[in-house]
């Protein structure tokens, strides 16, 4: 069994983080230039811990699989980053921010964590700003402000609809300077395929080098690991194609513990999946739910055209059940309630698989252009995808995946239970429980990698001779090699019938039918069945044409989706064990009137799995989760 | 539908490339020009053969990953959109459409459709930024910025840093990419202290780099998927004059280190 202490610390919970920092060991200067740092990433979290590390002196080597550090797919997130600023004056606060997350995460995320969350908030504004991210501002030249899912006051701060692209630019533009001045190295094309674990200490990864085939070993005093989220598991996604699980599933073999991997964010506004061929989702930003409004006709198989459908007719469904939130809903609860009215048979468009989100009211109370002013970009896209305008005629909408809050178990210091790795944003478990708010992901990003990491990582540095670091021919790096090249050499050689991409199509509908927006027991055990299955036809009947010492994107692929398969099944097993509904995580049994119903008698932990070898049932540690300061409530948006 | 390609093919930089002729399976023309090709692969891939390797990731058009030149124009027919939000209801069933990589010196070829675009970090590497540690920041409302300003600096920001001006333009300029990056800063109040010397490094580098010069054809604004404004190249040679005359040193010769 693992070993999971929290090491939270002691102390009233608004003291914690400020007590933390200051009883945190310190590296003295001239130290910090011999500690050597390995950080895999550059979206918000790895780019801005490589900066931000770099400046304290550290070394740092850096590596992303894309061609440039500016590609992550942070950029791609369109609606906002949440900051207890209250600009508004609407009654934000430190605390509220912090409730509404805990609530928001329906009591399944640290309470330690997510107070220094939205403590920290507040200081990444001020950087960014500083960076010149070039945040929406009023006529007086101050911040403005939008009210995002899950919040009554408005404290989303936006760059039109590419938040997150300005937000990881500047995050690139801080690791460039430090590349620049030679503080960081920069090595791109280049995957991490292995964790090197040595007396039981994370000290170095190997890297296959994505333009030349070449395999290589890197030693550093701590592995920091930014690698984002696993939603490609479902293959559809809005993910980039590229975002995958390979580093933090090759760290969970070497025995970091996974946990929570059944908490996967289906976001409820994307454009709906039109063919088989499809190969990505496209995310409508939650922002147009400040405006949009959202209904179905009240009437099954209703095939008339939106402006045909009269006002009484039409059932506003969101505004109609949770009267204080309405649009606003939190993204879980708003995504199950689109897939319940099409169930009834409510839904819209070709598939049946859709509902409208109509700004024909907004339009008429604000005018064309302040809609366009607001939502241009994203009206641009819906039409580039749907040929359709959507000033004119309701979007038609469908729940898809987005977002995973599991991730690999970490401390109050990020740390995972294997000494020297480090886990930020996405990658780790820790923030968003079992539903993220909108506008989050990118404050944590942000705060792992600019606040927190660098106060922490000290306290494990500090237990860290940087002139004993084992080298690279340890034992451990040529068996992490060997074993690397033996997956590639394997995966090549095989000569089956079927592709990778062929595998992924499956594992993705597997995953989507039995353990997408509603899971039952029934379910989650047909898909445990079928899972092993696809995992040794994998093994045996995979083609993956080309060779390893060149640039070969489908043996790129191939290495991905077997990852992939085998993590599905973990994220079956630990659906069907969690047997409870909470946030995003919907069991069939577990409701009350169409409701999560949660079950903290017995489950009110975080459970991190350990793994014990392909196929075999892995352990489950738990983590209780303890609130001091809050009383965990149903939580109701009604 | 069906289309004929005319793909360019090549194993790697040091070996000849030519180009390739493939006739597509079936097509749904809601299909993107990557779906397209993701369908081409896998059918090369069934018959044995090497798919086609090109760039790509986010496909939303952000991520700047995507390229190719789609019959003589990068980034395909339709104007401020990348390569992946080109639908192939823009083509004629039966059609034959040549695709290439980005061509360019300071854009190597790494294989068949795929080249090295890291000349671009290297620009922004060596003055790209406002120099601010972490923690050191003031309020963010401390420094209020004109809202038109905020705006033409957020103009010039949405650059995705794909390359496609420099592979539309005859002489390889970088102009438009290096000027967007320039102009966001210099129009910031936070970007005034590094503005003299950030336009002269960057400018340095780009042309270390090899990239030509700009004789503001426009074919990169015409091109480009966030239409950047040419406007913005002006106004980097305006601050690269001023920063001139100032006698700004340039990158190599300046005083410290920039840290």
């Amino acid at each position: 069994m693992a070993t999971l202490n929290s090491n939270i610390p002691a102390g009233p919970l608004g003291q914690k983080w400020q007590k933390h920092k200051f009883n945190s060991k310190l590296i003295n200067p001239a130290n910090k230039r011999k500690h050597k740092i390995i950080v895999v990433g550059a979206g918000l979290a790895g780019g801005s811990a490589s900066a931000t590390l770099a400046e304290l002196g550290y070394q740092v080597e850096n590596f992303v699989f894309h061609d440039s550090p500016r590609r992550a797919h942070s950029i791609a997130a369109q609606g906002g980053i949440n900051a207890a600023k209250n600009y508004q004056n609407d009654g934000d606060s430190v605390f509220r921010l912090f409730y509404d997350t805990i609530k928001g995460g329906d009591f399944r995320a640290r309470e330690a964590n997510v107070h220094r969350l939205a403590e920290v908030s507040v200081n990444i504004i001020d950087q960014c700003a500083a960076q010149g991210v070039p945040f929406a501002r009023e006529y007086g030249g101050l911040l403005d402000n939008r009210s995002f899912g899950g919040a009554q006051v408005s404290r989303t701060f936006y760059a039109r609809g590419q938040t997150g692209q300005q937000l990881l630019l500047g995050a690139y533009s801080a690791l460039s300077r430090q590349i620049g001045l030679g503080a960081v190295t920069s090595r791109t094309h280049s995957e991490m395929l292995d964790l090197v674990v040595v007396d039981g200490h994370a000290k170095g990864i190997i890297v296959r080098n994505l333009k030349t085939g070449e395999i290589t070993r890197h030693v550093g005093d701590a592995v920091v690991l930014a690698t984002g989220g696993y939603g490609n598991v479902f293959n559809l996604s809005t993910y980039a194609r590229g975002s995958n699980v390979t580093a933090i599933w090759r760290a969970y073999k070497r025995g970091a513990c996974f946990a929570n991997p059944c908490y996967t964010q289906i976001h409820p506004t994307c454009i709906p999946v039109s063919g088989d061929y499809q190969s990505k989702l496209t995310l409508m930003s939650e922002s147009l739910r400040n405006d949009g409004r959202i209904w179905v006709p009240k009437k099954p198989g209703d095939r008339r055209s939106p402006q045909d459908i009269p006002e009484l007719e039409r059932d506003y469904y969101l505004e109609r059940k949770y009267p204080s939130f309405g649009n606003l809903a939190p993204r879980d609860i708003a995504s199950r309630a689109a897939k319940q009215v099409c169930d009834e048979g409510r839904g819209v468009g070709e598939t049946g698989l859709g509902v409208y989100l109509d700004f024909s009211d907004a339009i008429q109370r604000l005018g064309e252009d302040k809609i366009r002013e607001r939502y241009g970009n994203l009206f641009d896209i819906y039409h580039e995808i749907t040929n359709e305008s959507a000033y004119r005629t309701p979007m038609r909408i469908y729940p898809a995946v987005h977002y995973t809050m599991g991730g690999l178990w970490v401390d109050y210091n990020l740390m995972s239970n294997l000494p020297g790795l480090f886990v930020l944003g996405e990658a780790n478990f820790s923030d968003h429980g079992a539903n993220r708010l909108g506008a989050s992901a990118l404050m944590q990003g942000l705060a792992d990698g600019y606040f927190v990491l660098p106060a922490t990582i000290g306290n494990y540095l500090a237990t860290q001779k940087p002139d004993q670091r084992p080298k690279t021919d340890h034992a451990a790096f040529k068996d992490a090699e060997h074993s690397t090249q033996s997956m590639v050499d394997r995966m090549l050689s095989m000569n089956g019938k079927r592709t990778a991409a062929s595998f992924h199509k499956e594992l993705g509908k597997i995953l989507w039918d039995y353990c997408g927006m509603a899971r039952t027991a029934t379910g989650l055990k047909k898909a445990l069945e079928l899972l092993p299955e696809l995992r040794e036809e994998f093994w045996s009947n995979l083609r993956t044409p080309g060779n390893a010492s060149e640039m070969n994107q489908s043996l790129e692929q191939a290495g991905r989706v077997a990852d992939f398969i085998e993590l599905g099944e973990l994220l079956c097993l630990d659906a069907l064990t969690r047997e409870e509904s909470c946030g995003g995580h919907f069991r069939e049994e577990h409701q009350e009137d169409g409701e999560c119903k949660r079950d903290d008698e017995r489950f009110a932990h975080a459970a991190a799995w350990e793994f014990t070898g392909v196929g075999k049932t892995p352990v489950r540690n738990v983590e209780p989760l303890v609130y001091d300061e809050i009383k965990m409530a149903t939580r109701s948006y009604k | 539908m069906k289309v004929r390609l005319k793909v360019w093919r090549q194993k790697n930089a040091e070996s000849p490339g030519g180009f390739e002729t493939y006739d597509t399976p079936d097509l749904n023309s809601n299909m993107s020009f990557l779906e397209m090709l993701d369908v081409v692969n896998e059918d090369l891939a069934g018959r044995g053969q090497e798919p086609i390797a090109f760039d790509h990731d986010c496909r939303e058009g952000i991520c700047g990953t995507c390229s190719l030149v789609i019959n003589g124009k990068p980034h395909g027919p339709h104007r401020k959109v990348a390569t992946c939000q080109t639908y192939m209801r823009s083509f004629k069933d039966g059609e034959t459409i040549v695709v290439e990589p980005f061509r360019a010196k300071p854009f190597p070829l790494i294989r068949d459709l795929v080249v090295d675009r890291k000349s671009f970090d290297r620009i922004i590497q060596s003055g790209g930024f406002i120099s601010v540690r972490t923690g050191s920041a003031p309020d963010a409302n401390s420094t209020p910025v004109p809202k038109i300003h905020s705006d033409l600096a957020m103009d010039a920001a949405q650059c995705i840093g794909c390359g496609a001006c420099v592979a539309a333009c005859k002489n390889a300029s970088a102009m438009l990419f290096v000027s967007a990056k320039v102009s966001h800063l210099g129009l910031l109040p936070q970007g005034q202290p590094e503005r003299d010397r950030r336009v002269m490094a960057m400018v340095t580098t780009m042309d270390e780099e090899g990239f030509g010069s700009c004789t503001v054809t426009g074919s990169c604004e015409a091109v480009c998927p966030k239409a950047i404004s040419l406007d913005f190249i002006a106004r980097m040679n305006r601050d690269y004059g001023v920063a001139l005359i100032k006698g700004e040193p340039r990158r190599n010769q300046a005083s410290e280190g920039g840290a």
